[in-house]
């Protein structure tokens, strides 16, 4: 069976009604991009056709309007597949003034044979939050998993805060204890409040570890909780102990 | 000019710029086991190679090719605190690049190396340090980069032969087989440099931090 490529470009964009609460104001599904309102501020990511599958080109918009909240979450995991050359995701977030945005889908499964590129990048306003995290699962139980190479750029005011790319699949690197060691999946969660960065710096914060996990607090206005983990169920409660170290 | 004398004095471990001092992850990752014997020691060299040293080989091209202004080296600076999201790897890259910028500045004394050194007063990252260091010594932004490349491992292959006892000759082997060329490129956009994570270093950076009995600062 061949399939044909897709290409899709999905938009989300948040504004605020009368009232001054969030309604969404543009949500422009692209199948296999599918974007479902839960809840007030709340939209869900449902994929409606397999894949990623290798060839694909997927992409998805999301603004987040000046004063407005907006969590976006998926009803399940995501499965790269291989199929006829790379498939692309790639993610363009703006999150205006006094803007929050939650970002927290379910995790991205590397399946054996994919050849897999993802691109984030996130343009903050000074004072907007983000809550964004990342699970990379390397492969299906006890599958080799393919390739995936990922970017993560996000700007606070234009000024970088966080840059940076996961190689996953690549047999030189993947076994390294200087990268993955023996972990089988990698998670990430970058978290800013509105702390302005003219703000007089307050006591520097503690970066904080335990086992595969640490707490990072960023040179800039954010603070990184990074994990590697055995499988999935693991990654998550690791991500979610240094959330808590952050949020509380 | 041909910088090659340059990047021999700066890639050498005697040059007195408190190199020795660290072992870029590797104290921690043998006092964990996770490298306990020259084959562990080679996959950590080549993951440390193929994330941190090309990101420090970037930096090192950029800061080489860059004409001295203070506002530039603070924008590359930002750059580089931006790839480093392990606040014990961010301060182990300053000392270092302090430390650096001050043996330079006395051997190539240079007005890029002084205008640095004003632009990012409590020590700019070790791998800027080092390509402006190396722009004072005559060198290319690609013989820049290759000092960076290669000293983002030999630190640590040297402090893993004093802590296991490894054999030196085999462990110079290892050095002698990385593919230091693969994380080289050409560099233009500062913005877009290379950004290469590796989460079990920032790990074993924190760790070490808190482990009581250390040889080496990070």
């Amino acid at each position: 069976m061949t399939k044909a490529l897709v290409r899709a470009r999905a938009i989300l964009r948040t504004g605020l009604d009368d009232r001054g609460l969030t309604r969404i104001e543009t949500m422009r599904s692209d199948p296999p991009i599918t974007l479902r309102q839960t809840a007030p501020g709340e939209i869900h990511l449902v994929s409606t056709g397999a894949g990623p599958l290798g060839g694909d080109r997927l992409r998805l918009d999301v603004e987040v309007a000046e004063g407005t909240s907006l969590t976006v979450r998926s009803i399940a995991s995501t499965l790269v597949l291989p199929g006829t050359g790379r498939s692309l995701m790639e993610i363009h977030v703006y999150v205006a003034s006094g803007a929050t945005l939650v970002f927290a889908p379910e995790p991205t499964v590397l399946a054996a044979g994919c050849d897999h590129r993802m691109t984030t990048s996130i343009e903050l306003a000074r004072d907007a939050s983000l809550f964004w995290r990342e699970e990379i699962v390397f492969g299906r139980h006890g599958e080799r998993p393919g390739r995936c190479h990922s970017r993560f750029d996000a700007t606070v005011d234009g000024h970088p805060l966080l840059r940076q790319e996961f190689v996953v699949g690549d047999p030189e690197t993947d076994a390294s204890p200087a990268v993955f060691g023996t972990a089988r999946c990698v998670g990430s969660t970058l978290i800013t409040t509105e702390t302005a960065a003219e703000e007089p710096k307050s006591e520097p914060r503690e970066a904080e570890v335990a086992e595969g996990v640490a707490v990072l607090p960023l040179a800039g206005p954010g603070t990184l909780v990074s994990a590697l983990a055995a499988d999935a169920v693991e990654l998550r409660h690791r991500l979610s102990w240094g959330e808590s170290r952050v949020l509380p | 000019m041909d910088g090659l004398p340059g990047l021999l004095l700066l890639a050498d471990s005697r040059l007195p710029a408190g190199g020795h001092a660290h072992s870029g992850g590797a104290e921690e990752a043998c006092r964990i086991g996770a490298i306990s014997g020259p084959e562990d020691l080679a996959r950590f060299l080549r993951g440390r190679l193929a994330t941190a040293g090309r990101v420090a080989a970037a930096l090192a091209w950029s800061a080489c090719a860059a004409a001295d202004a203070e506002s530039a080296w603070r924008l590359l600076d930002a750059e580089a605190d931006a790839r480093i999201a392990s606040p014990a790897q961010r301060l182990a890259s300053r000392t270092q690049g302090r430390l650096l910028v001050r043996t330079a500045k006395r051997i190539w004394p240079s007005a890029a190396l002084a205008a640095l050194a004003r632009a990012v007063p409590d020590g700019a990252h070790h791998p800027i340090a080092l390509g402006v260091a190396a722009q004072a010594a005559g060198c290319t932004p690609h013989q820049a980069a290759m000092a960076a490349a290669y000293t983002s491992v030999t630190g640590a292959a040297t402090a893993a032969v004093r802590l296991l006892g490894l054999d030196p000759v085999t462990v110079h082997r290892v050095l002698a087989e990385l593919p230091y060329d693969s994380v080289i490129a050409e560099q233009h956009d500062w913005s877009a440099l290379p950004a290469h994570a590796a989460p079990a270093l920032d790990l074993l950076a924190e760790q070490h931090l808190r482990t009581e009995v250390r040889l080496f600062v990070s």
